[in-house]
């Protein structure tokens, strides 16, 4: 039976969410196509992952490795490349993850293999893949079929697809790692952790959240004010961190903190998929957005288009006074 | 230390309505600001750096009409040494892996210790360009840089993961490293400085002179074909507060209020 593969995503001891929405996906996928769900898991002493797997998939192909046991591009691509040939694969999907993105692209090129990246959705339609991908910050969505092949790879954006066991458990079968010599092209050396300390914006009860509608650092107090009115934090997406305004510990998304407050407003932000991530499941949303289609729309129980400037002074003034 | 910068000139959208043109394949272009892609921008400004502090050359490259100049010079303008522009009509419809491929003719044979590309772009977002390109040129990579450290011919490198996590990892030089936002503070360009960039010359390749067929360029030579453009279906959409905003001020106060938040 043809496969279909999902590479095992895990990263210090904890299988990645991805993974298990990567599995849902392709057992549909293998539902259609009457293929075999294959889980391909790459690590060391990670037994108790390929059993956890198991209960997502046909098979559980484990790839036992000291050199296995951080993510590193160069020996993830000497076992895949070797399962690939060996087993020939309908599809192969990997995490649209920093993993994913350092693996997929080489790895294509090595087996002269059609690759589509950040998909949010895929099918083969008359024995053609058709993927779904955003473009422009998620502004336009694209159908993108890809070259006729024996086999593809895919990565799959995060948090798009549902995570649910399946109705059976699957076999772990042990496969002989294929790294015969040392890993010296690239070495991994050490995660490194955020610093500690800092405004702590995952317990705040009512968030202001700010993105690129912000023009100079100057305007970032009187959000402060706005937040402190409501006795709550200022976080913000990703461009205010990058450009120095704000530390890095207040940036929601998913380069940075999962956010539930019971109030998330959200000022100037459009809504990228990268930060949404991070603040949807906030118990209330409000947005104030110039672009009246802006993503973040969809997301927000409110919405005002408007210019952010013009609306925080009457709206502090109005906390205010609320507040007494 | 001599670095190439592959950039990509195109339209600021963060803010932009987007409308699709009749194609279906595209978007209506006319009325969008063009510029070097954000990512692409801290990537410059990363070579540049690297120029500052261990000498040697910086190459901008791109791929593009003739309007893409103006990335280019903003490049110059910015501190790289040389430009070139790489354009054929062919070239549209390229996926990253024609991209990819155009690029790596253009640059096989050039002197380079690094070759720096934003991480993605802010178009496309393909994410994939950098990778295959380093693959095509059988060198290493490391894809979403927070940090470069040289030394030697060795370069440790700070990845960005998801989560506020980094990972540290060390690749030998010559490599492809693909930077991401928030790595360095792109300087300001000053008008003069533009200007004394016009001056310079931008080298411009066209299909033939790099070496590539027809069809390893474009839709021919790419792994994935767009079929058709769409605006994002809204599954769910806010209630818009209307009014002047000392009423939707009022509107927004009288909503947390009934929630209990105030």
């Amino acid at each position: 039976m043809t496969p279909i593969f999902v590479l095992a995503e895990h990263r210090r001891g904890q299988i990645r969410d991805i993974t298990f929405e990567m599995l849902t996906k392709a057992r549909e996928l293998a539902q259609k196509t009457n293929a075999e769900l294959t889980a391909v898991l790459c690590g060391k002493d990670v037994q108790e992952h390929a059993k956890t797997l198991s209960e997502y998939s046909n098979r559980v192909l484990l790839v036992d490795d000291a050199k296995l046991e951080n993510f590193n591009a160069q020996a993830y691509q000497i076992v895949l490349s070797n399962l690939i040939k060996e087993h020939k694969p309908l599809i192969t999907l990997v995490g649209h993850t920093s993993f994913g993105i350092d693996l997929a692209p080489s790895l294509a090129v090595s087996l002269g293999l059609p690759l589509a990246t950040d998909c949010i959705e895929l099918a083969f339609e008359t024995g053609t893949l058709t993927v779904t991908r955003q473009m422009y910050g998620g502004k336009v969505n694209a159908t993108a079929v890809l070259n006729k092949a024996e086999s593809y790879i895919v990565t799959v954006r995060q948090a798009t697809f549902p995570a649910e066991k399946a109705a059976s458990v699957g076999d772990v079968i042990e496969v002989p790692s294929p790294i015969s010599e040392d890993i010296t092209q690239k070495l991994f050396i050490e995660y490194l952790l955020p610093p500690p300390g800092g405004v702590d914006i995952t317990a705040a009860d009512v968030l202001i959240g700010v993105g690129r509608g912000i023009k100079d650092e100057s305007e970032i107090p009187q959000l402060e004010q706005l937040a402190k009115a409501l006795g709550g934090a200022l976080a913000c997406s990703r461009p205010i961190v990058d450009k120095g305004w704000l530390p890095n510990d207040r940036q929601v998304g998913s380069s940075g903190k999962t956010v539930k407050p019971k109030l998330y407003l959200a000022l100037g932000i459009s809504g990228a998929f990268q930060h949404v991530l991070g603040m949807k499941s906030s118990d209330l949303i409000i947005a104030v957005n110039k672009d009246k289609n802006a993503p973040i729309f969809s997301v927000a129980d409110y919405g005002v288009v408007e210019d952010l400037f013009k609306l925080v002074p009457p709206l502090t003034a109005k906390v205010n006074e609320l507040r007494g | 230390m001599d670095v190439i910068v592959c950039v990509k000139h195109v339209p600021e959208t963060a803010e932009a309505e987007i409308k699709i043109d009749a194609t279906e394949k595209s978007i209506e272009k006319s009325g969008l600001v063009f510029d070097i892609n954000e990512w692409d921008d801290y990537a410059l400004e990363e070579a540049v750096q690297i120029k500052e502090k261990h000498g040697g050359t910086v190459t901008a490259i791109t791929i593009g009409p003739e309007d893409a100049d103006s990335t280019l010079r903003k490049c110059l303008a910015r501190g790289a040494d040389n430009a070139i522009r790489l354009t054929d009509p062919k070239f549209e419809g390229s996926d990253s892996y024609a991209i990819a491929k155009i690029l790596h003719k253009a640059v096989k044979d050039l002197p380079f210790n690094i070759l720096l590309t934003g991480a993605l772009a802010g178009d496309d977002g393909y994410t994939a360009t950098g990778p295959i390109l380093a693959t095509l040129l059988g060198i290493s990579h490391v894809t979403m840089v927070k940090k470069i450290g040289l030394n030697g011919d060795l370069v440790k490198v700070n990845r960005e993961l998801e989560g506020g996590l980094e990972e540290q990892v060390e690749v030998k030089l010559p490599a492809v490293l693909t930077i991401q936002t928030g790595i360095n503070e792109p300087r300001y360009v000053s008008i003069m400085g533009i200007r004394k960039a016009m001056q310079k010359e931008i080298k411009v390749l066209g299909l033939a002179e790099i070496g590539l067929g027809e069809n390893e360029v474009g839709e021919a030579g790419s792994w994935i074909r767009i079929k058709k453009m769409y605006v994002p279906p809204v599954e769910k959409q806010a209630e818009f507060l209307d009014g002047n905003p000392e009423e939707v001020a009022g509107k927004i106060a009288d909503i947390i209020k009934a929630r209990g938040l105030v």
